[in-house]
């Protein structure tokens, strides 16, 4: 098969997204400011996880190894994830926005995908994108009312944006198998994606009156497509894997 | 997930049922007695309104913090397949707090007035919940026969009179059953895996025997519960034959793990068909119900940590034209 690395590459960039996406946002159940919250992280934690077993399965039907191995008996270095993800939960406020930020960028991506000239990666894309659309629908609105319900609202979510905003762009970290995977039709670009998913948060966020920071060059948080991640990614798949590591050959 | 219904306490407070008005009163049991509903804008004497609030609301308690003990091992749950089954067990718990809410709110008490008085103590919640989840074992256990004694406790009780409270009980129940499978399937598992998975699962039962015999609530020879409870068909089984129904459903299959339960006394009467065993110890009940088990006061700084980091949030999305809560009573 052609461009085989370039595609396992994009294919563990997403599923390795998903998965320590679906666990931070697990992380909210029974933590909520009001329990419709606890419950919307919940099923999109369950959502994102989901995704990244359907692409951990892609990968393992391309001779990776099973999913569980690959999710939960891998070390940090091996991740390709965005250091974005790796954050902890912080407040509500940082959470709603990496949502927002996390959700429109998985979207943009995930509808790009169902033009790709991989078929398998297109029906997923496919399949995935219908349930995505409420993932952004929900960060939209809350942090639409957020913002615009009281001056608190707004300038906690503000603060948010500045710090959330730099490291979100860390999902658009450039790799090497960016203009291989563009040129075959498998994916666009990064740097593509990036502008089109600007495009479509800019507006909201106006009408939401937030607005974006300016990010330093370069951006301290690039690194994780390439395996170079924070102590906290280190940290939660200790946590992820306390119980699988107590007997690894086990059946549980 | 929710357990004794005794805690349910009579009290003077409010209109006495000799000053409810006798002819209403009396439609009102005949009601009952036929088996019909009673639904929110209907006349009920105040006491039984008083009881239902309590019972829905203890229940709906229960049912959050119950997500806790289990909510913790999510993020450490093996695998795939139990990750997202349990994402998916905490997150329906979750969800049946928030149906029994809406059920107690048409009682007319608010969510946010249950709330706080699940934090400043006047409101209680099943015992279970304070004793702690030590490892992945006591989840399948909790998963398993915590919820299969609520399944039995909710079945009953969606027999009752309230019409909101049976409705959400029957959503409740059906999720319930999923809830009992995936814990069930995943002691299986450890019973039949390795040596230590084995002992994972039998530490966990010997620990949790007490809180589960406790579950259904002290026995009917020590507790008192209302002629006017049964009657009004707020309580429709006494404790000791929802404990009777659990031991038979499940002890057989218990044993069939190759499990030991930690009471050499358990057996069942072969001449009254009923189970004998040795009283769990209910001044230890008593004890944990009012605040000195392991985790109450983890469970509550929890509730309380998420109630003030989010207070912000709340306040933010509060409409001042908007009513959210119209309490139809
Ligand atoms: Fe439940
Ligand atoms: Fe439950
Ligand atoms: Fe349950």
């Amino acid at each position: 098969m052609q461009n085989l690395e370039a595609l396992k590459n994009l294919l563990y960039r997403l599923a390795d997204d998903f998965l320590i996406m679906g666990h931070r946002d697990s992380e909210w159940i029974g933590l909520g400011p009001i329990l419709e919250e606890d419950i919307a992280f919940a099923s999109m934690a369950q959502d994102k996880v989901g995704y990244s077993l359907s692409f951990y399965t892609l990968l393992h039907e391309l001779g990776e190894a099973d999913p569980d191995t690959i999710a939960f008996k891998r070390e940090a270095i091996h991740f390709k994830c965005a250091q974005f993800v790796e954050m902890p939960i912080q407040d509500y406020a940082f959470s709603l926005i990496r949502h927002f930020f996390f959700d429109y960028a998985a979207d943009t991506r995930i509808q790009a995908l169902k033009n790709s000239s991989y078929d398998k990666l297109r029906d997923l894309a496919n399949k995935i994108s219908r349930e995505l659309k409420y993932h952004c629908m929900h960060a939209k609105t809350m942090v639409t009312q957020i913002a615009k319900g009281n001056e608190d609202g707004n300038s906690r979510l503000q603060e948010a944006v500045n710090t959330a905003f730099p490291m979100a762009l860390s999902l658009f970290e450039p790799t090497e198998f960016c203009e291989e995977l563009a040129q075959a039709g498998i994916c666009p670009t990064e740097a593509s994606l990036q502008k089109e998913w600007l495009q479509r948060i800019t507006p909201l966020l106006i009408e939401a009156s937030l607005s974006l920071p300016q990010v330093p060059e370069p951006n301290p948080y690039y690194g994780g497509r390439k395996g170079y991640h924070t102590d906290y990614l280190d940290e939660l798949i200790q946590e992820m894997t306390a119980v699988i590591r107590l007997e690894p050959e086990a059946v549980w | 997930m929710y357990g004794n219904l005794t805690i349910i306490e009579i009290d003077n407070f409010g209109k006495k049922i000799e000053e409810e008005d006798p002819i209403k009163l009396a439609e009102f049991e005949a009601r009952i007695a036929r088996g019909e509903k009673i639904e929110p804008q209907d006349w009920m004497p105040f006491e039984y309104r008083k009881q239902l609030i309590r019972m829905i609301e203890q229940h709906a308690h229960s049912e959050i913090i119950g997500a806790l003990p289990e909510g913790t091992w999510i993020t450490r749950a093996p695998g795939f397949k139990r990750k997202l089954a349990l994402m998916a067990k905490v997150q329906d718990e979750v969800g049946h707090a928030q149906l029994l809410y809406a059920a107690a709110e048409t009682l007319g008490k608010s969510r946010e007035e249950m709330i706080q008085d699940l934090l400043n103590g006047k409101s209680k919640y099943s015992n279970v919940f304070n004793y702690p989840a030590v490892t992945w074992a006591d989840t399948a256990i909790i998963a398993w026969l915590i919820d299969a004694g609520a399944i039995i406790n909710q079945v009953t009780n969606s027999k009752g009179s309230y019409g909101p409270y049976c409705r959400a009980l029957e959503r409740i129940c059906a999720e319930e059953s999923f809830h009992l499978r995936y814990g069930y399937d995943t002691c299986v598992h450890l019973a039949t895996g390795t040596p230590s998975q084995r002992k994972m699962l039998q530490d966990a039962l010997n620990r949790w025997w007490t809180p589960i015999m406790h579950f259904h609530g002290p026995p009917d020879k020590i507790s008192v519960h209302g002629e006017k409870l049964m009657k009004w068909k707020v309580k429709l089984a006494s404790n000791d034959e929802m404990r009777q129904q659990f031991l038979d459903m499940y002890v057989p299959k218990i044993w069939e793990l190759g499990l030991e339960i930690p009471d050499p006394n358990l057996h069942k009467n072969p001449e009254t068909g009923k189970w004998e065993y040795t009283e769990p110890d209910w001044n230890e009940f008593m004890r944990v119900i009012n605040g000195d088990g392991p985790c109450n006061k983890e469970r509550l700084a929890v509730r309380r940590y998420a109630e003030e980091k989010g207070r912000w949030v709340r306040m933010a999305l509060l409409r001042k034209e908007e009513k959210y809560v119209v309490p139809l009573a």
